[in-house]
């Protein structure tokens, strides 16, 4: 594997917190490896307590790894740094400076040089680009949550980095707003061809936006048990995307992961289909010849709406009339 | 009726109802003034002839206003050490008490700050801040003329020595709670650490900081009018025990509230201070 067509490699990473008993550390996950290619969009999906934030944070170089080494662009990841965008899970907003400010903020970071008029341009590009015009002097008190997440994806994006690091970033966001954000982040991701990382609970979102999708079992020891191609055309919308049959293939995969088989692997390796030792399995199940690793067709309904996620396909979702 | 016109009402009442008590308890009671033969011997004895002005026991109302007008109306003059105007007493007392809180935030704020920012310094320094801190100001006084011999500098550094621990704990609990969130954006954007400092930690920590200086400039006022009549000289303080050996009661009722309503001043200009720094979420 040579690294120019990957923008970052992950190799056995594994986070071990020491015990308060004295015994060996249980590892949260171990053995996790994967890699993510120039301009792909991965999102990673699995229970809470699998360890989804700590290898975002080892990512962004917040936290260290037990064992394991990340690589970006061919050069080991030991640190934070500019050529790693993050968009955290809380917005992380400063409450005292503007919108201009915040963003101001990480571009004076990355250009220390340039004039106060470049900056302040540059910003308002980036303001613009999440549709935030108008708004670049207010404080982010001033804001709704949806408003202050653009201004947190703003602040990432201004820095124009090689890869950008996504923890959760419309966790806390009402369904129309998500969906509008998501779209905008589709746009934008596809404009400057962004390689993405991404942390999602939101099945939906996680095809919507995703090129590839990892599947983690449940912690302690948890890893990525499965890697989900997504085989929808790139083209797909919110609107539209629930019209073609291979969603439904991906999505009842993924939940019946989510459902059953994440917590088997943790419990024994019960599941026939992938194995620990050989690293994770990629699989298709947006297309019917891969029967494998297919669900039946007449999945219970309960599992279909196995739980809120049922709400993020707006049909009628007020933009579709406009649209 | 909003609700702040109805509290200055009850205030408005409520300071009436107080004047009225007050006044009643000190109206001069005309039997004792006009007195027997023999105790008018007496009473001129003591330089209190009948027809005097009565001044013992608390003065009245109108004597009280009388005073203030008195020194409301020239407040700066100055004619000699003993008889200064209440503008040059008050201005004394908050040089000194300027001086020493600047001193003390100059020596504060800076090693709070570092104190926040390790968790080493701060076990390293806890034990000592916490039996320095309970000491009253005024046992410095002693060690402070040993070791100054200079009655006006003592003065600056017992305010010094009471000032500096709120704003220390303060600066240093404040610098220690910034949000994890935001030292990552600063960590992930690789911020050095001046800048890290100015524009995200000393914001950030702000109006903790305010806090401690609010509370620190509460005690030195508190404690200069003590320190001041140890030391004598100048100032509000060594006015009110100057009053006091005069046995001039309207004068000293008079310093009383003056000091009063000089804290509250100050009070008001770090209330609003601390205001300017306040962030919401």
């Amino acid at each position: 594997m040579s690294g120019a067509e990957y923008i970052l490699q992950v190799q056995g990473l594994a986070k071990r917190y020491p015990s308060s008993s004295g015994s060996p550390a249980v590892p949260v996950f171990e053995n996790v490896d994967f890699t993510i290619a120039r301009g792909e969009f991965v999102c990673i999906i699995g229970h809470s307590g699998c360890g989804k934030t700590t290898i975002l944070n080892v990512l962004a170089g917040l936290e260290s790894a037990s064992s394991g080494f990340v690589f970006m662009d061919g050069r080991e990841v030991n640190g934070p740094g500019l050529e790693r965008g993050v968009v955290f899970q809380g917005h992380a907003l400063m409450p005292w400076m503007t919108v201009l400010g915040n963003v101001a903020f990480a571009v004076r970071s990355r250009w220390p040089d340039w004039s106060k008029a470049k900056v302040e341009a540059h910003c308002r590009r980036f303001i613009e680009l999440v549709g935030l015009a108008g708004a670049e002097h207010k404080k982010p008190a001033e804001l709704s949550g949806g408003m202050k997440q653009r201004v947190g994806i703003a602040r990432a994006f201004s820095i124009e980095p090689k890869m950008l690091l996504l923890d959760e970033p419309f966790g806390a966001l009402d369904a129309l707003t998500r969906g509008v954000i998501q779209d905008e982040l589709v746009r934008i991701c596809a404009a400057t061809n962004q390689s993405v990382f991404m942390i999602t609970h939101d099945v939906d979102e996680a095809i919507l936006l995703a090129d590839r999708i990892l599947l983690m079992s449940n912690g302690p020891r948890a890893r990525i048990a499965e890697i989900v191609r997504n085989t929808l055309p790139r083209d797909r919308t919110r609107l539209t995307i629930h019209h073609d049959p291979q969603f439904y293939r991906i999505r009842n995969h993924l939940v019946d992961f989510l459902v059953h088989r994440s917590k088997l692997i943790q419990q024994g390796g019960a599941d026939p289909s992938s194995a620990a030792a050989s690293g994770p399995i990629e699989v298709s199940p947006g297309l019917l010849s891969d029967g494998a690793a297919d669900v039946p067709a007449d999945v219970p309904a309960d599992l279909r709406m196995a739980d809120d996620i049922a709400l993020d396909v707006p049909i009628h979702h007020p933009l579709s009339a406009n649209s | 009726m909003s609700l702040g016109l109805r509290s200055t009402l009850l205030s408005l009442l409520l300071l009436a109802l107080l004047l009225g008590i007050y006044h009643v308890a000190t109206a001069p009671s005309g039997g004792s003034v006009a007195g027997g033969g023999a105790n008018d011997e007496y009473a001129k004895l003591m330089g209190k002839a009948a027809g005097a002005t009565k001044s013992d026991g608390m003065p009245t109302l109108s004597q009280m206003g009388e005073s203030a007008l008195k020194h409301l109306s020239a407040p700066f003059y100055d004619n000699g050490p003993n008889d200064k105007g209440i503008g040059i007493q008050v201005a004394h007392s908050l040089g000194r008490v300027g001086l020493g809180f600047f001193l003390a935030a100059v020596v504060a704020i800076p090693l709070g700050f570092l104190i926040g920012m390790s968790p080493l310094l701060h076990g390293a320094l806890n034990p000592f801040t916490q039996v320095l801190k309970p000491i009253t100001p005024l046992a410095w006084m002693p060690i402070a003329l040993y070791t100054i011999k200079d009655s006006s500098a003592s003065g600056i550094f017992v305010i010094f020595i009471c000032s500096i621990w709120p704003m220390l704990i303060n600066t240093a609990f404040g610098v220690a709670s910034v949000r994890r969130d935001w030292l990552n954006v600063a960590r992930t954007l690789e911020v050095g650490p001046v800048r890290r400092a100015f524009e995200v930690i000393l914001p950030a920590a702000a109006p903790t900081i305010l806090t401690g200086m609010r509370i620190s400039m509460g005690i030195a006022w508190l404690v200069i009018v003590a320190a001041e009549m140890l030391v004598g000289g100048t100032g509000i303080g060594y006015f009110v025990w100057n009053e006091w050996n005069n046995l001039s009661i309207t004068n000293v009722m008079f310093a009383i509230l003056l000091i009063g309503v000089v804290g509250m001043l100050l009070d008001l200009v770090f209330a609003r201070l601390q205001h300017l720094v306040t962030w919401r979420e």
